[in-house]
């Protein structure tokens, strides 16, 4: 967002005066994160887990890249490769570990993110698209991180492969060759195993395009903040640099130690034991779940247990797997309150804490086995879920009663705000009128 | 006009959901899941102190020999090491010349460049540990990660070797299905209750081990618990080494960084 007073980007030094005539990538940067982009000045940490998403991208392209120098994609040589980049790949051990738990990690940080945009609101008008292509990154994420628990071809990675492509065989009609054509066989092997290894190393760059998009469109309008109450005036923001690049040091600090905490003390304490045995066509595992990430999405899925009038429930299953994700895309429409933020919506807030400790049940069910009470618990925890987006999100925000907002972010800040002209066309957006 | 969507969908997904969760439930209620013996009987693995457990573990070089020298002597006639190497052994005190004497003592099958056979010939440090030829009942699984790939680790494989019994005529009595077939054996740490594997550890004295420890059974699978870990992980010292220098580096630096941030951010009322 180019406010009028961000500062310009004016370089002495005679050798960035050239550059920035003939390639101005120095002032581009600056002008996106450094000291040209003003950024509200009551960001709380809550708006640090975006940067760490993508530092997390980062730690997950640089140590793939270097296991892709070392794996073998083939079926008969893929386990055996991934145990020669753990014994002999100076340190490989660190590599492996890193990235896989830098999975973890990446999804983590971003159902922070997610659930930092459901409370403050950040999907709602002027940043409906900053949603939609955080909603695409999610999917990709999604389809990157199952393709990679594959690759190993532990037997985790065999029947989750086998379980997650079977539900593409749900659909009527065309689904036994979509799923014979995705796969390059009957079942999963040699020829899926190569694809899904592929599409595993294309689709980060995928990610990382959207990423761009993502960020660029954040720009236009600029950063949300926890009032919900859109920039007004210079006394409302600090410059990007060194505000928020110190902050968000601090925080990239606590963040690492906490993953390499987990990557060099308890680096398999988030996978499964049945993915260091080879796949085993032959051999099912008792219990087969995917990583901790998907459970809440598994549990929808296994939530099904019967046919719903011609609809069988397998099939049941998989709309709503899917439907629980493309929900977020409409949710700028569903909910139609003009306060952005949770802060002063108080139905809204209790309904939020209510989703999160339902996808938190959802979570613990998808992980357990598919055997009551388990498979009743995730049942109504489904009901929940889709009840609240679909329908108590939209009632609530036209019935609810919001509490009076603060004029601008310099108020709530410092109690009075004798900076901003009391002119509402300054800035566009929403926010209430002053009390008046 | 999004909203009558929005809630007609909530509906539909809500009276569907209800229809499975009003059939489980009812079915629930009116034939509650039976007990299996497996779930009333299964016991959870006892707990073992290893010298590789906790942030600070490192291999206890002795123990681990010892285990080795179990895996060899008794564990090696049917399961095979297929990830690890001759040459990994140095890292346990063997010296070169020891390697070799270890690898020359098994028959590797060597695939012949000249002639296109496979031939079997005496180890060299960089094979791996050979295939070995099992006939009988069961399959028994490669040791190499064992550790890693059931859940209790080495805990797991301790009481797996020292849990055999007899099967209680309690047990018998409530679950009369659950009599162990023939061919298999009672062992309550295994998840099905009952395994293929014969108790390969039977008697104190099995292993004569070369620094004098008395091998009784629970000595013998204790030390080659602690070898499969090493086996599973050869690298654990390294990763423990590595982890607390770059976690003191964070530390220091995060701290710096709060500093930092405390500093830019002086004054300035957020």
């Amino acid at each position: 967002m180019s406010f009028p007073w961000a500062q310009t980007y004016k370089p002495t030094n005679p050798l960035m005066v050239w550059v920035d005539e003939k390639l101005p990538l120095p002032r581009f940067v600056y002008n996106a994160v450094g000291a040209g982009y003003p950024v509200p000045r009551n960001l709380n940490y809550a708006w640090n887990f975006g940067v760490l998403a993508g530092f997390c991208l980062m730690i997950q392209i640089v140590t793939g890249v270097v296991l892709a120098m070392h794996y073998a994609s083939n079926a008969g040589m893929a386990f055996d490769s991934v145990e020669h980049i753990m014994r002999d790949v100076n340190y490989g051990w660190m590599l492996r570990y890193a990235h896989s738990n830098g999975a973890s990690a990446f999804f983590a940080v971003v159902y922070i993110h997610i659930f930092r945009g459901f409370f403050y609101g950040s999907y709602k008008p002027p940043r409906e698209m900053i949603w939609l292509l955080g909603v695409v990154i999610f999917l990709l994420m999604m389809a990157t991180a199952f393709m990679g628990y594959v690759l190993p071809w532990g037997q985790m990675s065999f029947w989750g492969a086998q379980v997650i492509t079977g539900l593409f065989s749900a659909f009527p009609l065309v689904g036994t060759a979509i799923h014979t054509w995705l796969l390059g066989g009957f079942a999963p092997g040699d020829a899926a195993l190569n694809r899904f290894f592929s599409l595993h190393f294309l689709l980060p760059f995928v990610i990382l395009g959207v990423v761009i998009l993502h960020i660029w469109s954040l720009h236009i309008p600029g950063s949300s903040n926890p009032t919900g109450v859109e920039v007004k005036s210079e006394s409302d923001t600090v410059p990007f640099h060194p505000y928020y690049t110190a902050k968000d040091g601090f925080g990239l600090g606590v963040f690492l130690i906490l993953y390499c905490a987990v990557v060099f003390f308890a680096p398999n304490q988030f996978g499964h034991p049945d993915n260091y045995i080879v796949a085993n066509p032959m051999q099912t595992p008792a219990h087969i779940v995917p990583e901790w990430y998907f459970w809440p999405f598994y549990a929808i899925l296994r939530a099904f247990t019967q046919d719903f009038f011609i609809i069988p429930a397998k099939l049941m299953g998989v709309l709503a797997m899917f439907s629980s994700i493309l929900v977020w895309f409409f949710l700028p429409w569903l909910d139609r309150s003009p306060v952005r933020s949770g802060n002063y919506r108080p139905l809204h807030r209790k309904f939020f804490w209510v989703l999160v400790a339902d996808v938190a049940v959802l979570g613990y069910c998808g992980g357990a086995p598919a055997r009551e009470p388990y498979v009743m618990i995730s049942q109504i925890a489904a009901i929940y879920y889709f009840l609240h987006f679909l329908v108590i999100l939209p009632l609530v925000s036209s019935l609810e009663k919001p509490e009076p907002l603060p004029f601008s972010i310099t108020e709530s800040v410092l109690g009075t705000d004798d900076y901003t002209a009391r002119d509402l066309h300054a800035a566009p957006g929403l926010h209430a009128s002053p009390a008046a | 006009m999004i909203r009558i969507i929005s809630i007609l969908a909530g509906v539909f997904f809500t009276f569907a959901l209800l229809i499975s969760f009003s059939k489980g439930a009812y079915s629930y209620v009116s034939e509650p899941p039976a007990a299996t013996a497996a779930n009333v009987y299964h016991k959870e693995p006892k707990e073992l102190e290893l010298a590789s457990n906790g942030p600070f573990g490192k291999f206890d070089r002795q123990q681990v020999q010892r285990g080795f020298q179990v895996y060899t002597e008794v564990c090696s006639n049917c399961h095979m090491l297929h990830q690890v190497a001759f040459r990994d052994l140095k890292t346990l005190g063997y010296n070169d010349d020891e390697v070799k004497a270890i690898a020359a003592k098994l028959k590797i099958p060597h695939y012949d460049a000249k002639t296109g056979e496979v031939k079997t010939v005496s180890g060299m440090p960089t094979d791996h540990f050979p295939p070995v030829v099992y006939g009988g009942q069961g399959s028994p699984p490669d040791l190499s990660l064992i550790t890693k790939a059931r859940e209790g680790g080495p805990a797991y494989v301790y009481s797996l070797l020292t849990g055999y019994e007899k099967q209680s005529g309690d047990m018998l009595a409530k679950f009369p299905d659950a009599k162990t077939p023939d061919g298999l054996y009672y062992n309550p740490y295994f998840a099905n209750l009952n395994i293929a594997m014969p108790p390969p550890l039977t008697s104190d004295g099995q292993v004569t081990y070369k620094d004098g420890t008395k091998p009784t059974v629970d000595q013998m699978a204790r030390d080659v618990a602690a070898f499969l870990v090493w086996t599973a992980e050869p690298k654990l010292e390294n990763r423990h080494q590595a982890g607390f220098a770059v976690l003191g580096f964070l530390i220091f630096a995060t701290i710096l960084a709060y500093m930092a941030y405390q500093n830019v951010w002086a004054g300035k009322k957020h």
